[in-house]
C-alpha cells in the first residue's frame, strides 16, 4: 500500500528535522518523521516522510524560511 | 526566610518548571537527536522548543542559531575563544564578569589583543570610549549587559549601532538581564548573545547557550568540543553547521525541558511587567538602604538604569560579616566579596573587599525588601 505514494525530505540533523515538520505542520503538510531509510543516507537521525503530491509544495515551505534541503527522495 | 541571591541563582522557579521535568524524565527520558523512535522524537522537540523559547524571548529570527551548552560561561568561551585569532584585536569594558575577562586575559597570552574601555564609578560605559578604541585589526566588542556587581545596565544598542558601522561582531553576555530586561538581538544590533537559564530565565543549572548572528562567520568559529552529534555519522569529521557542530555529546535534555517552561512562563508574564515590578522592589531597595547611616550603595542608584541588583556596604563591617549575620539572624540569603568580577569592583572602588550584594527577583515582594532593610539599618547601628 506504501508504493508509490511517499517522498522524504533529508535534512542535516534532527533538530533540523524537527524545525522542518512544524514549519509544514504550519503550512498544512502532513508529514511523519521517519529513521533515515539506509540507502538514502547512512546518517543515525530522522527525515521527513510526506505524501509525494506535496513535494514541491513542501521544497517550497522549506525553502521560504531558508532552510536547506539535503535531498528528496521517492520511496 | 527571604532568597536575595538571584544574581546568582533564581529561585523559586515556576512550577511548570519542575512538572516539565519530572514529565521529561518519567514519560520521555530518550536521548534527543540519536535515534527515531517516538521517545527520541519526543526528546528532540523538546529540545527544539526549548530553542524556540529562547529565540522568541530574545527576538533572534532563526532557532537553529541557538546553540545551547551548560552555561553562560562556555558560551562566552565558545564565542571568544572559538572566534578570535592571534592578531585579531577585542574590546571589552571594565564592568566584565570573569567568563569573559578570564578566557580575553588568556587569548591576550595567545596574542589576541585587547583593549579594556574603562567605565564609570557608579559601572557605566560610554560609547565613545569604544569607538574610540577601535583599530584597524578590531573584529570583535564584547559587552556585559548589565554588571553582575551593581546591575549597571550598558548601553548595548549603542554599542551595537557602532559596530554594524565599523563592521564589528557585537557580543553581548545577557546573564544578567536576560528574562528580566528587554534584550532584543535584532533592535539592539547583538551578532553573539550568551544567556543562561538559570537566572531569571527561570530554568535549572547546566542549561545556557549563544545565540548566532547571521553575520558571524561560522565557518570561522571553532567548537570547544567535537563528538557525536547524532548527524553526518558516516563523517570522522566535526560537522560544519548550527548548532549541531557546537553541540556535541548527550545535552542536558531534562534541563533544556525545564528552560523551555521557564521561558514560555516569562513570555506569558511578559518581560515589560517583570522589570515594572523589579524596578518598584529596587527603588524601594536603593532607598531604604541610601537612608541608613554608614551605608554605602554603589551604582547609577537609579532603578531605570539597572537590574535588580544592588550593591553596598556597611562602613566598619566586612562584607563577609554582613552576610553572615544577615543569614544567620535574620534568614536573609545574599552574596558577599568579589562576586567573580575583579574589573568591576576595581572600578567601582570595592576592590579587594568587595560588597555585600542583594540580587532580586521577580519573585521578590516589597515586604522582603523593606525586612531586608531594617534588618541592615540594625547591623549598621552597631557601629555607627
Amino acid at each position: 500500500m506504501y508504493r508509490d505514494r511517499y517522498a522524504v525530505i533529508l535534512m542535516h540533523s534532527t533538530s533540523h528535522a524537527i524545525r522542518a515538520e512544524k514549519l509544514l505542520y504550519q503550512a498544512g503538510i502532513e508529514s511523519k518523521l521517519i529513521p533515515a531509510p539506509r540507502h538514502l543516507s547512512s546518517d543515525c537521525g530522522v527525515c521527513l516522510r510526506i505524501e509525494r503530491a506535496d513535494v514541491e509544495q513542501a521544497r517550497k515551505t522549506l525553502e521560504d524560511s531558508r532552510m536547506e534541503i539535503e535531498g528528496v527522495h521517492e520511496i | 526566610m527571604i532568597y536575595f541571591d538571584n544574581a546568582a541563582t533564581s529561585w523559586p522557579k515556576p512550577p511548570a518548571v519542575l512538572e516539565a521535568m519530572a514529565h521529561f524524565l518519567n514519560e520521555t527520558g530518550a536521548n534527543p537527536g540519536r535515534a527515531a523512535h517516538r521517545r527520541a522524537i519526543a526528546s528532540g522537540r523538546i529540545v527544539y522548543e526549548a530553542r524556540e523559547a529562547v529565540a522568541t524571548l530574545f527576538n533572534a529570527p532563526d532557532p537553529l542559531r541557538v546553540v545551547f551548552g551548560p552555561n553562560v560561561t562556555e558560551a562566552l568561551n565558545l564565542a571568544l575563544a572559538g572566534y578570535l585569532r592571534a592578531g585579531d584585536h577585542v574590546i571589552t569594558s571594565s564592568m566584565e564578569h570573569n567568563s569573559v575577562m578570564r578566557p580575553l586575559r588568556a587569548l591576550e597570552q595567545a596574542g589576541v589583543k585587547l583593549t579594556v574601555v574603562p567605565c564609570s564609578p557608579a559601572g557605566f560605559l560610554d560609547p565613545a570610549g569604544v569607538e574610540a578604541a577601535i583599530r584597524p585589526n578590531t573584529i570583535m566588542v564584547a559587552l556585559n549587559h548589565a554588571s553582575n556587581v551593581t546591575g549597571s545596565i550598558l548601553p548595548v544598542a549603542e554599542v551595537g549601532r557602532i559596530c554594524r558601522q565599523r563592521d564589528l561582531l557585537l557580543l553581548v553576555d545577557a546573564a544578567q538581564p536576560g528574562g528580566a530586561y528587554p534584550v532584543d538581538v535584532q533592535a539592539d544590533r547583538i551578532d553573539l548573545l550568551a544567556f543562561t537559564g538559570h537566572k531569571a530565565l527561570c530554568g535549572p543549572m547546566g542549561t545556557g547557550g549563544l545565540i548566532v548572528g547571521d553575520r558571524v562567520d561560522v565557518a570561522r568559529l571553532r567548537p570547544l568540543k567535537r563528538g557525536g552529534t547524532g548527524s553526518n555519522s558516516e563523517l570522522e569529521e566535526q560537522p560544519d553547521f548550527l548548532p549541531d557542530m557546537c553541540e556535541s555529546g548527550t545535552p542536558n535534555a531534562v534541563g533544556l525541558a525545564g528552560l523551555a517552561a521557564g521561558v514560555q512562563w516569562v513570555l506569558e508574564q511578559g518581560v515589560a511587567a517583570i522589570r515594572a515590578h523589579e524596578v518598584e522592589l529596587t527603588r524601594r531597595l536603593i532607598g531604604g538602604l541610601q537612608s541608613i547611616p554608614g551605608v554605602t550603595v554603589y551604582g547609577g542608584l537609579d532603578p531605570e538604569r539597572q537590574t535588580a541588583t544592588v550593591s553596598f556596604n556597611v562602613a566598619g563591617k566586612a562584607p563577609s560579616e554582613v552576610g553572615l549575620r544577615l543569614d544567620d539572624e535574620y534568614g536573609i540569603m545574599c552574596r558577599v566579596g568579589l562576586h567573580c568580577a575583579p574589573a568591576a569592583h576595581k572600578t567601582i572602588g570595592t576592590f579587594p573587599d568587595g560588597t555585600v550584594r542583594f540580587g532580586l527577583s521577580t519573585f521578590n515582594t516589597l515586604d522582603e525588601v523593606d525586612a531586608a532593610v531594617q534588618a541592615v539599618a540594625k547591623l549598621a547601628q552597631e557601629v555607627n
